[in-house]
Formats: C-alpha cells, sequence, structure tokens
C-alpha cells in the first residue's frame, strides 16, 4: 500500500522508527494481527495498549535513583524501604503495579549484584527495561558462580575482604541494590544525589558517579 | 532436557563468554509486544508463568536464533490460543490480511 | 519456616515448569526471611488452580554451591525457593 507514512506518528504519538521501513517479519506479523484480534474480541483497546507504552517509555532509572537518593538523605523513608520496598516507592508516587520490591542496601564490606538465571526478572517497574545483557546468555549463567570476574568486566573491582552477594531472582521479587553514598557528598540535596545513581550501580553491576 | 534432567533454560553455572555491554532501543513493534502481554496478564488472560511455561518450551534453539520480542509474542499468543481467546484458524487468516497491506511493518500495521 | 532455619533443596528433577535453579538443588542453606504465600508457580504455568506457597529467601556460601570452582569461597548466594522445595534440617 503506497501511502507515505514518514511524517505520521505512531498511536503513541511517537515518531515510527526505521524498523518501520525493513521488511515485514514472521514475528511482526503475528504481533499485529494478535493486537487486532484483541481489540475486536473486546479484551483491549487501542488506547489502553497506546497508555501502556506511554506508561513504559515514561520507567527509567530516574525513578530508582530518586529511590536511593532519598534513602541516602531521609532515615524514615530508608527504614520503610526496607521494611517494604513495594509499598514505600508507591508512597513516593511510582507506579509499580503489582510488583514486589526488595531493597538490598550495599556496605563498606557487603557488594549485592542481582541477576536472574532462569529468565529476565528485572525491576522494571521502577527502572524500566531490562539491558539486552542482563537478559543474555553470558550475564545469567556466570554471575551466580564467578560474580567478580563479571564484575571487573563492567569495571568494578571489589577487595576480597567485601563480601559479594549474588542475588538469583527466581520467584516474586524484584530487587534493586541501594549503592554506597559516594564520598563528599555530605549536605547535598536528593535531586543532586540522585544524578549519581547509575543504572547499572541498581543492578550491583556497577558504582554510583564520583561526587 | 539433558539426562541429568536439567532443562536449557537453566543456566546458572555454566561457563560463557565474556558480558558484551549490549544494548538497543526498543522498536515499536517490540513495545507492543510487552504491552500486550503485561496487560493481557493483568486481564487475567494468561499468567507470567504460563508465558514463561511456553518459552522454555520452546527450547535452546529459539533462544539462539529468536530476538526477545519474537519469542514472546509467540509464547503470548500460544497462551492466548490454549486459553480460547481466539482460535487458530482466526489467527492464520488475519495474519494473511496483515501480509497483504504492505511489505513493511508501517504499511502492514497501519493499511 | 521461620528465618535462620537451616534448610536443604531437594535435589530431584522433575520435567516441566520449576522455579528451582539447577545449580542449588541438594545444597544447604540458611532462610534469610519467608515471603508470600505465593501461588506455585509449578500449577499456575499450565493454567491449574494453584495452591499458595510460602517462599523463602535462602541464603548459600559459594563455597557450599561451587566448592572450590568460584572465585571467592566465603561470598553467597540468595535465591527464592518456594517451600515445598525445602526441607528443613535440625542444627
Amino acid at each position: 500500500m503506497p501511502h507515505d507514512h514518514h511524517d505520521h506518528l505512531s498511536p503513541s504519538g511517537h515518531p515510527y522508527r526505521k524498523d518501520d521501513d525493513v521488511e515485514l517479519t514472521y514475528w511482526q506479523t503475528m504481533e499485529i494481527a494478535v493486537r487486532e484480534l484483541l481489540i475486536e474480541k473486546g479484551e483491549l483497546t487501542a488506547a489502553q495498549i497506546t497508555s501502556q507504552i506511554d506508561a513504559m517509555d515514561a520507567r527509567s532509572p530516574a525513578n530508582g535513583a530518586q529511590v536511593v537518593a532519598r534513602y541516602w538523605t531521609d532515615p524514615d523513608f530508608a527504614e520503610a524501604l526496607l521494611a517494604d520496598g513495594s509499598q514505600a516507592t508507591r508512597d513516593m508516587g511510582y507506579d509499580i503495579g503489582p510488583m514486589k520490591l526488595i531493597a538490598l542496601p550495599n556496605t563498606p564490606t557487603l557488594h549485592n549484584v542481582v541477576v536472574c538465571t532462569l529468565c529476565s526478572c528485572y525491576p522494571r517497574n521502577l527502572l524500566g527495561l531490562p539491558p539486552d545483557w542482563y537478559k543474555s546468555r553470558a550475564y545469567r549463567s556466570r554471575t551466580v558462580r564467578e560474580p567478580r570476574r563479571v564484575l571487573s568486566e563492567f569495571g568494578v573491582e571489589l577487595s576480597p575482604d567485601i563480601e559479594v552477594r549474588v542475588h538469583d531472582s527466581t520467584a516474586d521479587m524484584r530487587y534493586i541494590v541501594i549503592p554506597n553514598r559516594p564520598d563528599g557528598t555530605e549536605g547535598w540535596m536528593q535531586d543532586q544525589l540522585a544524578e549519581l545513581v547509575t543504572r547499572d550501580s541498581m543492578i550491583g553491576t556497577g558504582l554510583p558517579k564520583h561526587s | 532436557m539433558t539426562a541429568s534432567g536439567r532443562r536449557w533454560h537453566d543456566m546458572g553455572g555454566d561457563a560463557s563468554d565474556p558480558v558484551l555491554p549490549d544494548e538497543h532501543d526498543f522498536a515499536l513493534w517490540e513495545k507492543r509486544v510487552d504491552a500486550l502481554l503485561v496487560l493481557c496478564n493483568v486481564k487475567g488472560l494468561f499468567t507470567v508463568d504460563g508465558l514463561r511455561r511456553v518459552l522454555e518450551d520452546m527450547g535452546p534453539e529459539a533462544f539462539e536464533t529468536m530476538s526477545y520480542y519474537e519469542r514472546w509474542i509467540t509464547s503470548v499468543n500460544q497462551n492466548l490460543i490454549e486459553n480460547g481467546v481466539y482460535t487458530i484458524e482466526e489467527l492464520g487468516q488475519r495474519m494473511e490480511e496483515v501480509k497483504m497491506r504492505g511489505n513493511t511493518y508501517g504499511d502492514a500495521a497501519n493499511g | 519456616m521461620v528465618s535462620g532455619q537451616s534448610v536443604r533443596v531437594k535435589s530431584y528433577s522433575p520435567p516441566g515448569h520449576v522455579r528451582t535453579p539447577y545449580y542449588l538443588r541438594g545444597k544447604t542453606g540458611i532462610v534469610e526471611r519467608v515471603l508470600g504465600p505465593f501461588p506455585n508457580p509449578e500449577q499456575l504455568a499450565y493454567g491449574l488452580k494453584a495452591e499458595p506457597q510460602p517462599l523463602c529467601r535462602v541464603r548459600f556460601s559459594m563455597a557450599e554451591v561451587w566448592g572450590k570452582a568460584t572465585d571467592n569461597p566465603s561470598d553467597t548466594i540468595e535465591a527464592e525457593i518456594y517451600s515445598h522445595w525445602l526441607e528443613e534440617l535440625d542444627t
């Protein structure tokens, strides 16, 4: 159908990506067909799908960074987050849906890192969608056995007297690592601190930026 | 499945390559697959456990040769068929219609 | 099941959808905390009515899981294991 769709926006209001211009694949055909059937059968509406994509696009590691920065600056919140991670983040205003969250604070002698060896469980309602490497065979296989070697591939070298604790996200809980607050940030406000919190520092494969 | 009973997706502890810091932005069709699985799950049309079961049963070849969302739309569809949301015939017919609309995703999705 | 309980993960390997990683089967650890109950995924996956199960976060030492074939045997692993996969041990 030779009409020009390049100037149009997708139903979610975003510009089309270049994948729209490559040859249609079998699975793309299936996605279109499944989506249309679900709408025709009255199970979903096009508007629901659009707003779900918008909600997903709005989630990013910036949300998690605010949680971490607040943990650093607000002792009451820190206590609430450890007691019930889901409720505390919900109370901060994040729409985390049914996600059950456990916060894992690092200490000077403990470094936490999260993996899902069985599939790709990730705190997506707080951090957005997982990076490709998190879903890779290499990361899923090796992290539970040789976490220090995996961390060093991310540029994180830990001294032997720091315990590495690997969390295999096998069932219903999702995990966010609370990295150690960087030195030299005394008196900083939450928003300033959040700028230092990287996505990988909340997975455990990175550290916060230096102040 | 190996003779030990260990299944292919259960890969914790295997030797593997260095972790490459791969990332990509998701395409519209991939985001739509994601949205469908979230919404259908919330609506009770299937469970995440059912989705995982099908992904596992698809086997290691699918893991190595298909992209993440190619595998997920396959599993979403399988679960919707199993739960009677639509029939295989309806799906087959609709996929043919979609293909007739054009050669690109943009044309086929909006024809 | 309570936190601090010593447990061993069952070592059997039935076919089908389970959420107990193979590398932890037969291994001994300590319950770090008890969560749930959550519906049994081994029933949910097949569209069956699922019985609620307590879910335990169990902590294992790398030495217990891998022996010396790991990069620091005193590091630890935690995983969520449904209680029907756990045997309580006397300590």
